[in-house]
């Protein structure tokens, strides 16, 4: 998929602005019918990129079914925030089940709507890393293999932020939680484990699979309207800061999820029947140092004395997932 | 008219006769002839769009059944044993959600051991999940009972198990007759669901409840199970004035008039036990049975009703509470207390083991002569092995 990528001189940023734009191309947070799918009120942390993630997905998802759209939740931070009884910030139909069956709920709506044929209305499955790529990918798995028409969208902010932040398998090597602290020999989480949801999406050679990151919202609002436009089990990961569980700055959430990208340990990139299709260039490439640098889950690779051992192990990860999906200009 | 029909297949006809919107599908013996029937009969257009989903495990399974009723579809599944265990967490989740998925369990022993012969460890493993429980006798009431338990779970927006045992009936040929569409029509109203997710009118379903509400949600569904013991017999009737025949309700009760010994069992193994008690009665023993059709929700008061007169109970049940004792005993007696009755609990079939005349006949002659423990009693356990093995673990 060939697309120009928009740049806004003014903000320094890709993920705002909009009056220099033609309607079309303008985000769907700049149009004043924008849904507020995930309305405000809600009980997120101040800078969770999760919330940020999750609304502008569902805002375009919604854009692009005409508000025929039906959710069904993993248990999480996402659930837990959004849904406290009897409030909720959810203003589409929504359903929350359990942990690891998001995909397979939204399997059972999508099976509803096309037994009663309401071919209108469409059906989106979302949930954190944990619930997507551990104990729920057997239902991803499941709804990827049988084709079955659902958009899933995972908010990936690497690790059980809602139980404390612990370990999943989407948590990157070297970074510190509840279940990987730094203390030890070899502090934080282990090398050579973890597994990419993505990769493991594309196997099933699904109509789609894409990256995104809440860097680049409008590069997530393309991606989500672009998925609506198919039919078929459909993939959206969304690397989404947890200021939290990484210890950033609650300010600093598009920006670590910039560092991500340019560093080249998240790469953004589109698939299509099992092929890459588009990859997101990296602008300015930077040392993975700088990632690590702002993030307290990474502080002991600092101090008290700098790890240039382990920061040299990550910085291979990222030469090589740079080469494997060419994301130099 | 009535046909030679295996019991698997008779459900899964009769399930199509009650025309689900989805069918959720994951192998496991016994319970395989029926969606294999069922994926038989959407493929060849028998029902209409009904979608037909192989998914990829029990849990997913119940899983996509949420996700389908909570959309507002006539959903259906079927599953024994293990694969009920692994559907565990989904079935709390459905019964709490008040969505009205009928299931049918093929009970079957749990493992370890591996085992996937018949016993009622399945069903009984899982009766606190909010999910009413009706047990079949025969192979005609397993197919009828399908058609009361989409009735029943629609009317009180509550999910259904239909407990038929494992080979014994899913696998058995017999002479029965199976709903017809027209029938079943006029009996089954269409869905209309009590929550729907729909854009039209959005909601949400599935919030996060805290202290403040969450005993009342608790309360409610207790509440509601209640009124399923009214609504049941009533259902029995109901069927039985359109269908022509007897199905279901709470309990049954079969020569009990007078009998000072009531023998107490849950599904086919009623059959076996009819037969003894007709010898004894022919020889002046006063003896009787209770089919217990219904264990979720608990009849209390019509078991206490049906066992008050006699002077001792058997319950034979092919369950246990291991470290504990009977499961059904146990309830009989919560409904039997300050009464004069006493309760012998009598496990019996587990894994499949035969229960024949001959043992309930000795059985049943011991309870008569007072002769019973008043602990668990094993039906037919082997003495010698276990004496054995206490004896070196003893020595250890």
């Amino acid at each position: 998929m060939a697309k120009q990528q928009i740049k806004f001189f003014q903000t320094g940023s890709f993920a705002v602005g909009g009056r220099l734009l033609d309607p079309e191309q303008r985000s769907v947070q700049s149009d004043a019918r924008r849904s507020n799918t995930l309305t405000s009120g809600h009980r997120a942390c101040q800078g969770c990129g999760e919330a940020l993630g999750a609304r502008y997905a569902l805002d375009a998802a919604m854009r692009a079914s005409g508000g025929r759209l039906i959710a069904a939740n993993a248990t999480g931070c996402l659930e837990v925030f959004s849904t406290p009884f009897p409030e909720s910030s959810w203003q589409l139909p929504w359903i929350h089940s359990l942990f690891g069956n998001a995909p397979a709920v939204a399997t059972g709506i999508a099976a509803a709507l096309r037994a009663k044929g309401r071919d209108d209305v469409r059906v989106i499955g979302q949930g954190g890393d944990g619930g997507t790529v551990d104990i729920g990918m057997g239902c991803l798995s499941g709804m990827f293999e049988r084709n079955d028409d659902v958009l899933y969208v995972c908010y990936d902010n690497e690790g059980y932020m809602n139980t404390g932040v612990q370990r999943s398998g989407a948590t990157p090597p070297a970074a510190r939680t509840a279940t990987t602290q730094a203390v030890g020999e070899a502090p934080g989480n282990v090398f050579g484990q973890g597994k990419s949801a993505p990769l493991i999406a594309m196997a099933h050679e699904i109509p789609y699979v894409a990256t995104a990151t809440v860097a680049d919202l409008r590069d997530l609002e393309a991606k989500v309207e672009y998925a609506m436009g198919l039919r078929g089990a459909r993939y959206v990961h969304v690397l989404v800061t947890c200021p939290l569980g990484w210890g950033s700055a609650s300010a600093d959430t598009i920006k670590i999820a910039r560092l991500a990208c340019e560093t080249g340990l998240f790469p953004v990139f589109e698939a299509e029947a099992g092929d890459v299709t588009a990859v997101t260039k990296i602008r300015r490439r930077l040392p993975v140092e700088a990632y690590l640098r702002p993030q307290k889950r990474f502080a002991h690779l600092f101090e008290p004395e700098e790890r240039t051992d382990v920061i040299a192990r990550i910085q291979a990860r990222a030469d090589r997932t740079i080469d494997r999906f060419g994301l130099l200009p | 008219m009535p046909r030679q029909l295996e019991g698997s297949v008779a459900v899964a006809e009769t399930v199509a006769a009650c025309r689900p919107d989805v069918i959720c599908a994951y192998p496991i013996s016994p319970q395989t002839h029926i969606v294999e029937g069922l994926s038989r009969i959407v493929k060849t257009g028998g029902l209409g769009s009904c979608e037909f989903l192989n998914v990829e495990s029990e849990f997913g399974a119940m899983s996509a059944c949420i996700g389908a009723s909570a959309t507002g579809a006539r959903t259906y599944t079927a599953t024994a044993s293990q694969g009920l265990l692994f559907m565990a967490e989904a079935l709390y989740n459905a019964s709490g959600l008040g969505l009205p998925i009928v299931m049918t369990v093929a009970n079957r022993a749990i493992g370890a051991p591996i085992n996937i012969w018949n016993d009622h460890s399945d069903a009984m493993s899982q009766r606190d999940s909010g999910w009413i429980q009706l047990y079949a006798e025969t192979n005609q009431e397993a197919a009828d009972l399908h058609v009361q338990a989409f009735r029943l779970a629609e009317e009180l927006s509550l999910p259904v198990m239909v407990c038929m045992d494992g080979f014994i009936l899913t696998h058995a040929y017999e002479r029965l007759e199976v709903p017809t569409a027209e029938q079943v029509a006029a009996y089954l109203p269409p869905f209309e669901p009590r929550q729907v997710l729909d854009p039209d009118e959005p909601m949400m379903i599935g919030a996060m409840v805290g202290p403040e509400a969450f005993t009342e949600v608790k309360y409610l569904m207790h509440a509601k199970q209640q009124m399923a013991l009214a609504a049941i017999p009533q259902l029995a009737d109901e069927f039985e004035r359109d269908f022509g025949r007897r199905s279901g309700g709470l309990l049954r009760r079969y020569r009990c008039q007078d009998a000072h010994t009531v023998v107490l069992a849950l599904g086919s193994v009623l059959g076996t036990i009819e037969d003894v008690i007709d010898d004894m009665r022919d020889e002046g023993v006063a003896i009787g049975a209770v089919g217990l059709k219904c264990f979720r929700p608990y009849p209390l008061d019509a078991v206490r009703t049906a066992l008050a007169q006699a002077e001792r109970v058997v319950v034979l049940e092919k369950a246990f509470a291991v470290g504990a004792g009977g499961i059904v005993g146990q309830n009989v007696r919560l409904a039997l207390s300050g009464l004069r009755p006493r309760v012998h609990d009598v496990i019996a079939g587990l894994g499949g083991r035969p229960i024949t005349k001959a043992s309930l006949r000795r059985l049943f002659e011991q309870a008569v002569d007072d002769r019973l423990g008043r602990g668990m009693t094993f039906l037919d356990l082997d003495h010698d092995v276990v004496a054995r093995e206490l004896q070196r673990l003893e020595a250890r």
